[in-house]
């Protein structure tokens, strides 16, 4: 048996939920065995209980695979039941063979490394073995187009999670103005804008395109912008429709952020950077002599 | 409070990667190391509470004798003393080097004769991304833990852990002593001082052997990197004269207006 977690807001799968079971899908019918599901709620509390009950389901029911999503609630869940049933946790995955119904083969499996920058191929002795499934690395399965995992009850009662973790409470966070991830537009500024006053220019061309702007780790190591516009392995996944990266050199940190750009256009002195590489349009150039003419021409338009 | 930060030493990519020839590692010849960002974070978090709080800072790396030059680098930021944890350089599974490390806190605790207050790791390491080693350690010791954290506010035995979801904290409580991982953003890591540097390389590094025990953990066979899509790129131009082009751009993207 496959297992698949299905995380839930308001009683509907989440996305990544729903790449998670193409996987565990795809995992089942390869090898010949039924997929069934445990639905959970996404409510933040903490794994103690629901680790401590899902360890036992398991240690009763042996899957030969646990798959979750990718989220950070299904990774800490996994890892903690991993922990105590002292199983093996492969974290985003991307594909999953466990060699035919009880063959007693090695699990292989492919997996991210460097925020998806490497793939790595690797065996798992036997299972049962966790996993989780990258976001965003494979596509959803689309709700009503296959039947229904067996759904598989998670039984709380009677289990000693550890207790105590306690959510205590919920805070807004209070930021204003587009979010990073769901930005129609996104400006990006690296090292060569310079200075945190010279930001200014591009807040302006991102007001102007209905955007929001985004960061390289340079830029929240200079302190000139804070973490939560950095968009890269340690930042923000970003899927605009188009990206201006402004003074970024495009490190293979960065890009694992912003390839999910539809577009992109780069300002960079220098014709090799990778970032010029990857953009589709380049202004091979200094920003400071470009964007000023650029947002005057914009508001031209209008 | 004493606290102890787990880190671990990366290669330093940069714009491209190349692969060994054997194609299980990085090909690190022309690349310098550093530490995984969360961590860089966990140790700048482990240094201010300290200074606010009092006790002790300990930093603890599972690596070859090259990650010495991490332990330093945090000592250079006011960590006080350093473990390593020496591995023949080969790369440990999580759940092998969670082992070793859940067993070189118990060493240390009985011989200080008080436990950790707090155990500090990244989120997850920046090369193998296992995001499991500081719950595996929390669950080998017996103490809550949370993953992802953001804000940390040490009170009297307990600790609030704040961290994002949906665009919202959840804040957590527990008692001490506990586990925390963190992420970056947490604060803002200092740059360490000349005389940081230079009181740093004079230290000692307590050396120790890691300790393998055999654990299950995913074992790779080679790395690959994925298959990129053929793609040329249209240079608009090299300066202002560049600016009609860009604006036609935006214009066929639906940005800008006629
Ligand atoms: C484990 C790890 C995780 C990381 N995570 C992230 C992450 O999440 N996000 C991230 O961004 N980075 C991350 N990094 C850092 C990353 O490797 C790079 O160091 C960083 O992205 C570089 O930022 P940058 O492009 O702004 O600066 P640089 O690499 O210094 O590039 C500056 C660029 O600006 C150009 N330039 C300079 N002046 C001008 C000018 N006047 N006009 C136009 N162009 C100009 C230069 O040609 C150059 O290409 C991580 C690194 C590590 C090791």
């Amino acid at each position: 048996m496959i297992l698949v977690i299905a995380e839930q807001d308001a009683g509907r799968p989440t996305a990544l939920s729903l790449e998670a079971r193409a996987v565990a899908r795809a995992t089942a019918t390869a090898a010949g065995l039924p997929l069934e599901a445990v639905e959970l709620d996404r409510d933040g509390a903490p794994p103690g209980d629901r680790a401590a009950a899902l360890g036992r389901l398991i240690a009763v029911r042996r899957p030969l695979a646990v798959i979750g999503p990718g989220s950070d609630s299904a990774t800490e869940l996994l890892a903690h039941v991993a922990a105590r049933a002292g199983l093996p946790l492969a974290a985003n995955i991307t594909a999953l063979d466990v060699g035919g119904s009880g063959a007693g083969r090695p699990l292989q499996l492919t997996r991210q490394r460097w925020g998806g920058t490497l793939l790595e191929d690797a065996t798992i002795e036997a299972g049962p073995a966790l996993f989780t499934v990258a976001p965003h690395a494979v596509a959803a399965e689309p709700v009503g187009t296959a039947p229904e995992p067996l759904p598989v009850s998670l039984d709380v009662d009677g289990v000693a999670g550890d207790g105590l973790v306690r959510l205590v409470e919920r805070v807004p966070m209070g930021t204003e103005g587009v979010a990073l991830e769901a930005a129609p537009v996104v400006v990006g500024g690296g090292r060569g804008v310079g200075s945190a006053e010279a930001f200014g220019m591009l807040d302006e061309l991102a007001r102007l395109l209905g955007g929001t702007v985004g960061v390289s780790r340079a830029v929240t190591s200079a302190g000139w912008r804070p973490h939560r516009e950095q968009v890269g392995q340690t930042g923000a996944r970003i899927a605009p429709d188009l990206y201006i990266a402004c003074g970024i050199s495009g490190a293979v940190q960065h890009i694992v952020g912003c390839r999910g750009a539809k577009r992109i256009l780069a300002i960079n002195t220098d014709p090799d950077a990778p970032m010029v590489a990857a953009a589709d349009w380049a202004v091979i150039g200094d920003l400071h002599a470009l964007l000023p003419p650029l947002l005057e021409a914009i508001r031209d338009t209008r | 409070m004493n606290v102890l930060v787990c880190v671990k030493r990366v290669p330093a990519t940069g714009g491209r990667v190349t692969l060994t020839p054997d194609a299980r590692a990085i090909d690190t010849s022309l690349l310098g190391f550093t530490t995984s960002p969360h961590e860089e974070c966990a140790v700048e978090e482990a240094a201010r509470l300290v200074e606010a709080g009092g006790g002790t800072s300990t930093v603890l790396t599972l690596g070859p004798e090259a990650a010495i030059e991490q332990l330093r680098d945090a000592m250079a930021v006011g960590i006080e003393r350093a473990v390593l944890l020496e591995t023949d350089g080969t790369e440990w599974g999580p759940a092998a080097t969670a082992a070793a490390i859940a067993d070189a806190v118990r060493a240390r605790e009985s011989a200080d004769g008080e436990p950790f207050g707090l155990l500090l790791f990244g989120n997850e390491a920046a090369d193998s991304a296992d995001y499991q080693v500081g719950v595996r350690v929390a669950v080998a010791l017996d103490r809550p833990c949370v993953t992802g954290v953001k804000r940390l506010d040490v009170g009297a035995g307990a600790v609030r852990a704040w961290r994002e979801r949906d665009g919202a904290w959840d804040v957590y409580e527990m008692p001490l002593p506990a586990v925390v991982t963190v992420r970056e953003g947490i604060n803002l890591p200092r740059y360490p001082s000349v005389p940081g540097r230079l009181r740093a390389r004079r230290k000692d590094v307590e050396r120790a052997p890691a300790r393998r025990v055999p654990v299950a953990d995913a074992v790779l066979t080679r790395l690959r990197l994925p298959a990129q899509a053929e793609h040329r790129v249209e240079i608009l131009g090299t300066g202002p004269e560049a600016v009609p082009p860009v604006v036609e751009v935006l214009r066929q993207l639906g940005l800008v207006g006629r």
